[in-house]
């Protein structure tokens, strides 16, 4: 076809279909929501279009007799250091529809990963390392404003409290699923993540979308989100949950809201956020009463009003330039919790200019925002939570080195129910039923089996700190929090070590 | 206080010691020659890279003025903290602490002691309004960061001597057994770097505190950075540091029994807490969530005296040995049951305290 548009011919997977193999059974057909496959009536065989394809991986996954391979289209441009294929498809693509364009799950842009620049300590002779099977290694973790200082009084029957405390979570696992709204994922992943975070006994994040009733059981390991669209917050809502957060901002897409559309606002969802059945689901960039740092204080303090003072307020922002003194500020505006995303933070939908090019890495952010908040002696008055872009266990660990609480998962858990990160999540056509409220689709996503993956998960996790932190001869994870003297840094700049606050390895 | 520039990049020592400690609950008088002979007994546990003792009653005649103990490798030096000294503190005494040449003690530091009184309200350059102890320890931190000079003890009626040597080359070069006290400490190093440097033995001291530790604090860079949160800036990269600032910080700055803060710093488990009833679970869990920070993790076992007491505390899973004994008004506590029965033959009573226990002797009113 001579007149082929550009773009029909630069797609970026391809099939191979083993003949032999294939049975014609049709299995790809039905399992791929993007029509890349399909029966041929008059050959009477399965066919199928390249063009189509995303590369999920899913036809491949479940064919029977492993006849079918996707790989990427090995077909390159002349190779160019600036224009990139990326860019050159990018302008293809924009040449046809004349619209932003679109991306899902986290950047893969190639800044650098500072967790892969630091290396942990472990002991050797003068400390003894300490084994977790055989002695106590304690995860358990609170999130929320704590005193300063403490005050007892001496009784009979021993000291007692007299300071004053405020609500905190507990967490027996630094590790917290993050915000994923009920609609931008489907229900069957949010019954998933609440049973999964009980469980292991942490808190899942509802995200933006409220909270359909049926979850209020899960309530004491859930954090019910409000962001600008205020979308399902009502009273029961914000006391349904452990904690409420205030979401300024998201890493994947700094500065700007968010747009769940009307083809995804299916009655349950509808119920749950409160809109029209159908209806487009926006959330304005800003919060259209936060205009300042004294709006955010006003907020925070109507939601601990409508909580009676009972759940720790986190408030999360994006990773940006300034985010220390943004953190400051959000402290002294009286959140007992700052969530801190990072500019690689999935997303089930943003334009990829602001995904790939605005932020900051969660690495640098938090390290500046814990050093800022110990500078100004208020880093008792918060935690801090990281999210953004954490792939493991030693992740997770180096965060906490760094200076962080606790992380929030999100990528990890969807990939943990089997998404391959093919980033598509804005069709709502998702293949491995998970960013998708497409009946046929979204039963894919087995509940049960989805709980069990998300806790294993978390298990295996906490397994791998345990020994980590064992290692490093300590029994607790407070002495880790902060610790940056079990950081070294890899081909690192002064400057970077220096907000990092992490010596050169050798040193 | 805002952290220092490259705050994080520091050499720590690590070392192994052997510690000694002896109370005497009527403050009868020990004389010298016993810590020496107990440390003595532990010579292995160190390998002459550092040594020291503290001693409590030994300036009865000036008992309520601050004795400063200073070392510096240069006369300039001392002159230049002996210049902020007189600007803050009225002078009583100033003289050199007695020494005595020895084979074994190679380019000692002057020693030099000063017993003093800080100057009140407007006859302070700075910190006017600083209540005195706040006021001694500031000065304190001024002269060890800002000139050569260390103030390497600063309490009323009490001192340490310390130095590179082997504790009994140093109690010597310091004639130790010319005094007597009724609280003694003893320490003896072992480090693994650095040939080390005089300040940087133990005991560490901060007023009236002393520490002496055996022990590697895996925790040092958090317990160092929430100390800078505190306004304490850890200047001699010791592990021992921390427990003595940590120690002013929550028993003299936050009101904290000595009993309480031994469980900041080895906490009960979780596990333990939550069998604990209702009242005593929420006393250690708000201790814990709140000086979580300040928790000595990694093997210890330290040696504390306020002048009031002695503690010896272990870590929370016992890594590092410590006895106690008692005999008549003597309790002693040694990472050697050895060094104990050299000096006592005769016990009344010999145990091993449990991990994270704190062993607290107090002097009799």
């Amino acid at each position: 076809m001579a007149f082929a548009p550009i773009n029909k011919n630069y797609h970026d997977f391809f099939v191979v279909r083993d003949k032999d193999a294939c049975i014609n059974c049709q299995v790809c057909v039905r399992q791929c929501s993007y029509g890349v496959h399909y029966w041929d009536e008059a050959r009477q065989c399965v066919r199928h279009d390249n063009t189509k394809c995303i590369g999920c991986h899913r036809c491949e996954a479940y064919c029977p007799t492993q006849a079918l391979l996707i790989q990427e289209k090995p077909s390159n441009f002349k190779p160019n250091a600036l224009w990139r294929p990326v860019f050159i498809k990018n302008v293809y693509k924009q040449a046809d529809s004349g619209g932003v364009l679109l991306a899902g799950m986290g950047s893969p842009v190639d800044i650098p990963v500072y967790w892969d620049k630091l290396l942990l300590d472990a002991s050797q002779v003068t400390n003894p390392s300490i084994d977790p099977l055989r002695e106590p290694m304690e995860l358990r973790t609170y999130l929320g404003s704590k005193p300063t200082r403490l005050e007892f009084e001496t009784t009979p029957e021993g000291p007692r409290l007299k300071t004053p405390t405020k609500p905190n979570i507990k967490l027996n696992i630094p590790i917290m699923f993050s915000a994923m709204s009920f609609g931008s994922i489907n229900f069957n992943l949010h019954v998933a993540m609440a049973r999964a975070a009980t469980e292991v006994g942490t808190y899942y994040n509802t995200g933006e979308g409220g909270l359909h009733e049926s979850l209020y059981k899960y309530g004491p390991n859930t954090i019910v989100q409000v962001a600008s669209g205020r979308f399902g917050v009502h009273s029961d809502y914000l006391n349904a949950g452990a904690a409420i957060e205030i979401k300024i901002g998201q890493g994947a897409k700094p500065g700007i809201g968010g747009h769940l559309p009307g083809e995804k606002i299916n009655a349950m969802v509808s119920e749950t956020r409160m809109v029209p059945l159908g209806s487009d689901a926006i959330s304005p960039a800003p919060h259209h009463d936060i205009y300042s740092i004294e709006d955010l204080h006003q907020l925070i303090y109507a939601l601990k009003e409508a909580s009676d003072y009972k759940k720790p307020v986190s408030v999360k922002i994006a990773a940006v330039h300034n985010v220390a003194a943004i953190a400051s500020g959000v402290v002294r505006a009286g959140a007992d919790i700052v969530a801190i995303d990072g500019m690689r933070g999935g997303t089930g939908a943003a334009p990829a200019m602001i995904r790939d090019n605005v932020g900051i890495p969660i690495e640098l952010a938090l390290a500046s925002v814990d050093q800022r908040l110990r500078d100004e002696g208020i880093r008792n008055d918060a935690s801090v939570v990281v999210a953004g872009g954490t792939r493991c266990s030693a992740d997770v660990i180096k965060a906490i080195a760094l200076g962080a609480d606790a992380v929030y998962i999100a990528t990890a858990a969807l990939l943990a129910v089997g998404c391959t990160l093919c980033a598509r999540c804005y069709t709502g056509k998702c293949p491995w039923g998970i960013a998708t409220n497409d009946p046929y689709l979204a039963k894919r996503q087995n509940p049960d089996i989805a709980a069990k993956k998300m806790a294993n998960l978390m298990k295996a996790w906490a397994h791998e700190i345990e020994e980590m932190l064992g290692g490093m001869g300590l029994n607790s994870i407070e002495s880790l929090r902060g610790n940056r003297d079990k950081l070294r840094a890899v081909g690192l700049s002064q400057s970077e070590m220096d907000i990092l606050g992490v010596k050169p390895a050798g040193r | 206080m805002k952290a220092p520039f490259r705050y994080y990049d520091f050499q720590k020592d690590i070392s192994g010691c052997g510690v000694f400690g002896v109370i005497n609950t009527k403050r009868e008088l020990i004389p010298g020659d016993m810590p020496i002979k107990a440390m003595c007994t532990m010579h292995d546990r160190g390998n002459g890279l550092g040594g020291g003792f503290a001693a409590y009653g030994i300036y009865p005649d000036m008992a309520d003025k601050y004795a400063f103990h200073i070392m510096c490798d240069t006369q300039d030096g001392l002159d230049r903290a002996e210049e902020i000294i007189k600007s803050f503190f009225t002078v009583h005494e100033s003289q050199p602490i007695p020494t005595k040449r020895t084979p074994v003690i190679k380019n000692p530091p002057i020693v030099w002691r000063y017993f003093l009184t800080p100057k009140q309200g407007v006859d302070r350059p700075q910190w006017r309004s600083l209540e005195e102890q706040d006021f001694v320890v500031n000065v304190i931190m001024e002269i060890n960061s800002k000139t050569p000079a260390f103030v390497f003890s600063s309490g009323r009626n009490m001192g340490a001597f310390k130095g590179i040597g082997f504790p009994e080359d140093i109690a010597e070069f310091f004639r130790l057994d010319e005094y007597s006290a009724y609280i003694w400490t003893g320490h003896n190093r072992f480090p693994t770097n650095t040939p080390g440097q005089w300040h940087g033995a133990h005991p560490f001291t901060l007023l009236d505190w002393s520490v002496v530790h055996n022990g590697e604090i895996s925790s040092y860079g958090i317990n160092m950075r929430y100390l800078c949160e505190h306004d304490y800036k850890c200047t001699l990269m010791t592990d021992t540091e921390v427990v003595a600032y940590e120690l002013d910080m929550l028993v003299r700055k936050h009101g904290l029994s000595l009993q309480m803060a031994s469980k900041v710093f080895a906490p009960p488990f979780w596990d333990e807490i939550d069998r604990m009833p209702e009242a005593e679970k929420k006393v250690y869990e708000t201790l814990r969530m709140v000086y979580g920070s300040a928790l000595l993790n990694g093997p210890f076992a330290i040696l504390v005296s306020d002048g009031t007491c002695l503690m010896g505390l272990n870590d929370r899973i016992k890594l590092r040995p410590l006895i106690v004994a008692e005999h008549g008004n003597n309790v002693y506590m040694s990472s050697e049951e050895s060094s104990i029965r050299e000096v006592d033959r005769v016990l009344d009573n010999v145990w091993a305290p449990k991990a994270g226990e704190p062993v607290i002797v107090k002097l009799e009113e």
